[in-house]
């Protein structure tokens, strides 16, 4: 039987992480993610967990640790937000291109300057590109469910991955949430093997080279396979997932989808308040669905463009900007993805909710309306706005 | 028993010839003797910050640590990155999941010690990971051309604080790094180089890995590109930095301080100075002034390290 709890996104996290027991949990503070290593410390203080915690003097040195220890064997999981996620920005390239199977939260919060710790995606979005798998999450359960999932996905692809939730929204709002039995999540991620590693009593290992032009190629390509490789190890572990808690996950949410004439694309908590959009609007007989992404990294192009294709026209809402004058992250990869399928709908982009900004129902009822008019306006369909901006 | 260099050369040789740094160079021996004085039936992890030993001892396929195990990721964390291995250990070892004893050993040039990477090996030191972290100091980053670090001496010639018409190398004085990590209070400081048939390094390499916690070792290692010596000088250059006292070798253990060398006739700096090219416009006629300047600031080290030892000495 599940137990049925309340709890914030972060407690449901640091509550996880204690099921799993890592080895070794290298961390720092940083708003909102703070809690977590809080949580987690009084696990450590009262010996209900028997891992390693390091109390790190920066982000930098945490990922560093986490780098260390988990090239050493152990399981390693950590937390971070924001200007931290920024600092470690160097390292998290190095924890992928070293095929390090670490776990990090990544409590999503605004990127300086100015500073701001509430939510946007623009820490996460910022390194999409560092070799992270990357899971959004939409609820606290959703977040307890990745972080689980996410220590068996790292370890069988053998790459980091980045669980995402929003800052303050999911990482300190008390939900209902069912959490597994301890036996549970404990023969779930399972005892944790590395192939090869520095305390390997077996074989001496020398990692980290020089890797000149005759290798770095390949090596960067097997990287890449590592990635591509990866969704259907995430499709696996996500069915197993299912089968022992009854929750199902997909590369993406697609709600009211199918038969659906306009569709928003929109990621983690927003997606909520989107859903209840929807329902208002399908009430009133207007055909709209929604696509919720949980797979950024890898990116499951091909599935997406066949989710989408018969929509008459998609709005994406991008909470992250990437300042190149012409639109946010997940808009310019969907586009790719459907050019790259053959799917040519026209897509609007929204820039919504930087820094905290709320976003509230009738603003998403503002994004299906506009699409919605634009029909016979296509220059506006292809349009990035800033939702809700004071000019 | 007593120190006996032949039978010390024939211990397990855990970092072996091939690799690519330059002959003269100071760190590959430091590297080596350190490493021989783990003792043969333990494992060692080394951990290096990137720099000319990184770059020279394991460039894919190949690798010149052998029965070590090796890791470097990036230039500011060697400490951090250390940290992290020796908590895996610790973790493993608490799970039963391994049983042979490991030490932990973190290379660092100066320019990933004294300046990157200080934050990481201050952090490493304060949580007192069992662990040592050595700084082959060679005073420059050697491996991108000899650009000035906070280790460069005081005066020297780098292709960042050239000596030219109006400055004359490097404007500050060195930083004190060895006392800096004293100041962690951490059970086991040295300051060594490779001085009387490598007897005062491989001790104090001994003592900081059998140290139960962090230790920090300082090695004087000289480089024959950025200091302009004849490569077959690398000893010669290391004695002359003792015989000055312009790198004394000491060592603070849980706060005591102890000078390992007391020169009986303490050669002038110049002695020191002369044979190296980064020096060279210090000896034009009306530069006297600089050379008197890095007397005086040797000597103030010097009189300050034999106050130290006489006053922790008296407190014991």
């Amino acid at each position: 039987m599940s137990i049925k709890e309340r709890l914030s996104g972060n407690e449901a996290v640091a509550y996880a992480m204690k099921q799993i027991n890592p080895d070794v949990v290298p961390v720092y503070p940083i708003t909102p993610s703070t809690e977590i290593p809080q949580y987690f410390s009084s696990f450590v203080a009262n010996g209900t967990v028997d891992t390693e915690f390091v109390p790190v003097e920066s982000e930098h040195s945490a990922m560093s640790a986490a780098i260390g220890a988990s090239a050493a064997g152990a399981r390693v999981m950590s937390a971070t937000s924001s200007q931290g996620l920024a600092l470690m920005y160097e390292m998290l390239y190095i924890a992928s291109g070293m095929r390090l199977p670490i776990v990090l939260t990544c409590v999503n919060r605004a990127i300086s300057a100015p500073i701001n710790i509430h939510n946007d995606h623009s820490d996460s979005m910022g390194a999409r590109d560092c070799g992270f798998i990357q899971l959004y999450c939409e609820t606290n359960q959703e977040a307890y469910d990745n972080i689980i999932m996410a220590v068996k996905i790292a370890e069988l692809a053998k790459l980091p991955v980045m669980v995402c939730y929003d800052g303050f929204i999911t990482s300190h709002s008390v939900e209902n949430i069912e959490l597994l039995e301890d036996e549970k999540v404990k023969a779930f991620v399972g005892e944790y093997t590395p192939e090869h590693y520095l305390l390997n009593p077996d074989e001496h290992v020398s990692m980290g080279p020089l890797d000149l032009q005759n290798y770095f190629f390949e090596h960067r390509k097997q990287l890449a396979d590592a990635m591509t490789n990866a969704k259907e190890i995430i499709a696996k572990v996500s069915k197993e997932f299912g089968d022992i808690s009854g929750r199902y996950y997909d590369a993406f949410e697609s709600y009211k989808l199918d038969d659906a004439e306009y569709g928003l694309v929109v990621l983690n908590s927003t997606a909520g308040t989107a859903k209840t959009v929807v329902d208002k609007l399908r009430d009133k007989g207007i055909k709209v669905g929604l696509l919720k992404p949980r797979m950024f990294r890898p990116m499951p192009h091909k599935e997406l463009a066949e989710s989408l294709k018969h929509l008459e026209a998609v709005a994406v809402m991008d909470k992250a900007d990437s300042v190149n004058a012409m639109s946010g992250p997940v808009y310019t990869e969907l586009v790719t993805a459907l050019h790259k399928h053959d799917v040519h709908i026209p897509v609007s982009n929204y820039i919504y909710g930087l820094g905290g900004r709320d976003v509230k129902a009738t603003d998403i009822e503002k994004v299906f309306r506009d699409i919605l008019a634009a029909k016979d306006n296509k220059e506006n369909l292809n349009g990035t706005f800033y939702l809700g901006v004071r000019e | 028993m007593a120190y006996n260099l032949k039978e010390v050369v024939n211990k397990k040789i855990r970092f072996t010839s091939g690799h690519r740094m330059c002959a003269g160079c100071g760190a590959p021996p430091a590297v080596k003797t350190i490493l021989l004085a783990v003792k043969p039936e333990d494992e060692v992890v080394v951990t290096s910050a990137t720099g000319c030993l990184e770059v020279s001892s394991c460039i894919y396929p190949y690798t010149s640590w052998k029965d070590a195990s090796f890791i470097h990721s990036a230039f500011e964390n060697a400490g951090a990155t250390c940290s992290g291995v020796e908590a895996a250990y610790n973790a493993l070892k608490r799970k039963g999941k391994i049983s042979k004893t490991t030490k932990f050993i973190a290379f660092g040039g100066d320019g990933g010690t004294y300046d990157i990477g200080l934050q990481s090996l201050s952090g490493a030191m304060e949580r007192g990971h069992d662990m040592v972290y050595v700084c082959y100091d060679n005073g420059a980053y050697m491996n991108t051309g000899t650009q000035r670090s906070s280790a460069t001496p005081h005066y020297a010639d780098t292709t960042t604080a050239p000596a030219g018409k109006v400055v004359a190398g490097k404007a500050q004085q060195r930083k004190d790094l060895t006392e800096i990590m004293v100041k962690h209070n951490i059970p086991y400081v040295a300051q060594t180089a490779m001085y009387g048939n490598f007897k005062d390094i491989y001790e104090k390499a001994e003592k900081a890995i059998y140290t139960e916690g962090p230790a920090f070792l300082n090695t004087l290692a000289p480089c024959p590109r950025g200091w302009g010596y004849d490569p077959k000088d690398l000893i010669l250059i290391e004695k002359l930095a003792v015989e000055t006292c312009f790198w004394p070798l000491y060592e603070v253990v849980n706060g005591v301080y102890k000078v390992n060398y007391k020169p009986a006739k303490k050669l002038p700096v110049e002695e020191f100075l002369r044979p190296q090219k980064r020096f060279k416009h210090l000896f034009k006629e009306g530069n006297e002034w600089m050379i008197e300047e890095i007397q005086k600031e040797v000597d103030k080290k010097w009189e300050y390290l034999l106050a130290m030892e006489e006053l922790t000495n008296k407190e014991g």
